[in-house]
């Protein structure tokens, strides 16, 4: 391109047929190319929504250990809080050592995790085997039904103090 | 230095194209033969060879059609799942929730337009005489890429998984059991027995192998996805590699010798 100016820019991409096609040609590749991307990012999933209702808080007794939504990665414990009284609260299912799913022991009253011995007390902290910290809540609220809803796109970590957040919990 | 000439100077530059640039007739040459790509194609073809009045560029137009369904078809296998549970309302979420699900439109009608050139090439090979020897064997090569297409349309037709396609498929199908001894209903089958025992029946006929059931079903799905997506394809690249090779060994696209 001999001349350098705007005009001799403009001359050289669109004022011959040679640079209409190579113009022509580079714009639908480029198009083409965006397409593409596009095409890979899907519209819709079928992946379960993070936000679930779980029920009434009078569905739930105190001091027990709900299992039904563990599929949802979420334990629905409903215990009495010495400073709070009665509190619902979710607990997220993966181990915080290396990521497995621990069971709820009745018996033993713990969560105990089956890959490497990690233990939780009920309310998630831990106390036995190399998890280093506490179970993750996820936020939970009363919705306008009355009815529990968790929204697992928020979690809370005890160690950072965010259990004091009242999202974390909902007061029976 | 300008950046053209910084960029040809450049390690990886001089790594990719150990020649220099084709601007003579020794590297033009070059070129062509040291590339894996480009060696399949003749150094220099005669003026006829390229000329759109003498081969309609049907060949080249057939092979770029196999390019768009190759890239068409990886991306739809992004969203397509060939299973009895998902295959119908994948092909529904293409065409209803993918942005660009028009790629699956753009790989039927490309489906349908690559067997319309192969028919016109074919037609071009035999009106200028070039199946002749020494080509005879690039024509045979060229009748099994001719059936690989129609087989690829063929198993592509059943992935909808819509009435239309298992119909089709079902009827489509049902000519290989008057399969010559191995249909169970084809002649000469029933010649096939050990003693009292017949071989060839409805759960050991070609048929049978073809659908991997005896009938229409999530089995004939995944055969038919899996032929249809890998062994046909690779099949097919691999005899183009020979087609094009072919032309170049006897004696160059089209014409007399």
């Amino acid at each position: 391109m001999a001349d350098k100016s705007r005009r001799g820019f403009l001359r050289t991409i669109f004022g011959t047929w040679f640079g209409i096609a190579w113009t022509a040609l580079t714009a639908s590749a480029a198009g083409m190319t965006l397409g593409t991307i596009r095409f890979l990012y899907p519209n819709a999933l079928s992946e379960p929504p993070s936000k679930f209702k779980v029920g009434f808080p009078s569905d739930f007794e105190t001091g027990q250990v709900d299992n039904r939504f563990k599929d949802q990665n979420a334990w629905i414990v409903r215990i009495r809080d010495p400073q709070l009284g009665d509190i619902i609260y979710a607990l997220s299912t993966t181990c915080t050592h290396l990521g497995c799913t621990p069971n709820w022991l009745e018996g033993e009253q713990k969560f105990k995790c089956p890959c490497h011995g990690s233990g939780f007390k009920i309310t998630g902290v831990n106390f036995e085997g190399p998890a280093p910290r506490p179970l993750e809540r996820w936020a939970i609220r009363i919705a306008e039904d009355g009815q529990l809803e968790v929204d697992k796109s928020k979690k809370f970590q005890k160690e950072l103090g965010q259990w004091d957040d009242p999202e974390s919990y909902v007061k029976v | 230095m300008s950046v053209g000439d910084f960029i040809r100077n450049s390690q990886v530059w001089k790594s990719i194209f150990r020649h220099p640039a084709p601007r003579d007739r020794r590297n033009r040459v070059v070129v062509m033969l040291t590339n894996v790509f480009l060696h399949l194609h003749p150094v220099s073809v005669r003026k006829s060879g390229i000329a759109l009045s003498y081969t309609w560029c049907m060949g080249g137009l057939t092979f770029f059609l196999f390019l768009v369904e190759t890239v068409t078809g990886v991306l739809l296998m992004f969203y397509y799942r060939p299973t009895l549970e998902h295959a119908y309302n994948d092909i529904l979420a293409l065409r209803d929730v993918a942005t660009l699900g028009v790629l699956r439109e753009l790989h039927r009608w490309g489906a349908h337009a690559m067997v319309i050139t192969i028919w016109l090439h074919m037609y071009r090979v035999f009106l200028t005489g070039s199946y002749k020897p020494p080509r005879e064997f690039n024509w045979g090569v060229g009748v099994i890429l001719l059936v690989l297409t129609l087989l690829l349309s063929f198993t592509g037709y059943l992935l909808p998984w819509d009435q239309l396609a298992i119909w089709a498929i079902t009827v489509g199908s049902n000519m290989a059991r008057a399969t010559p001894l191995l249909g169970y209903e084809g002649p000469g089958a029933k010649l096939l027995k050990i003693g009292d025992v017949e071989l060839i029946h409805s759960g050991s006929d070609a048929r049978f192998l073809l659908l991997g059931a005896r009938f229409v079903g999530g089995e004939t799905l995944l055969r038919f996805y899996v032929l249809h997506c890998v062994a046909i394809p690779l099949a097919v690249a691999m005899l183009i590699a020979v087609h094009f090779w072919r032309v170049r060994k006897d004696g160059g696209i089209s014409g007399a010798l």
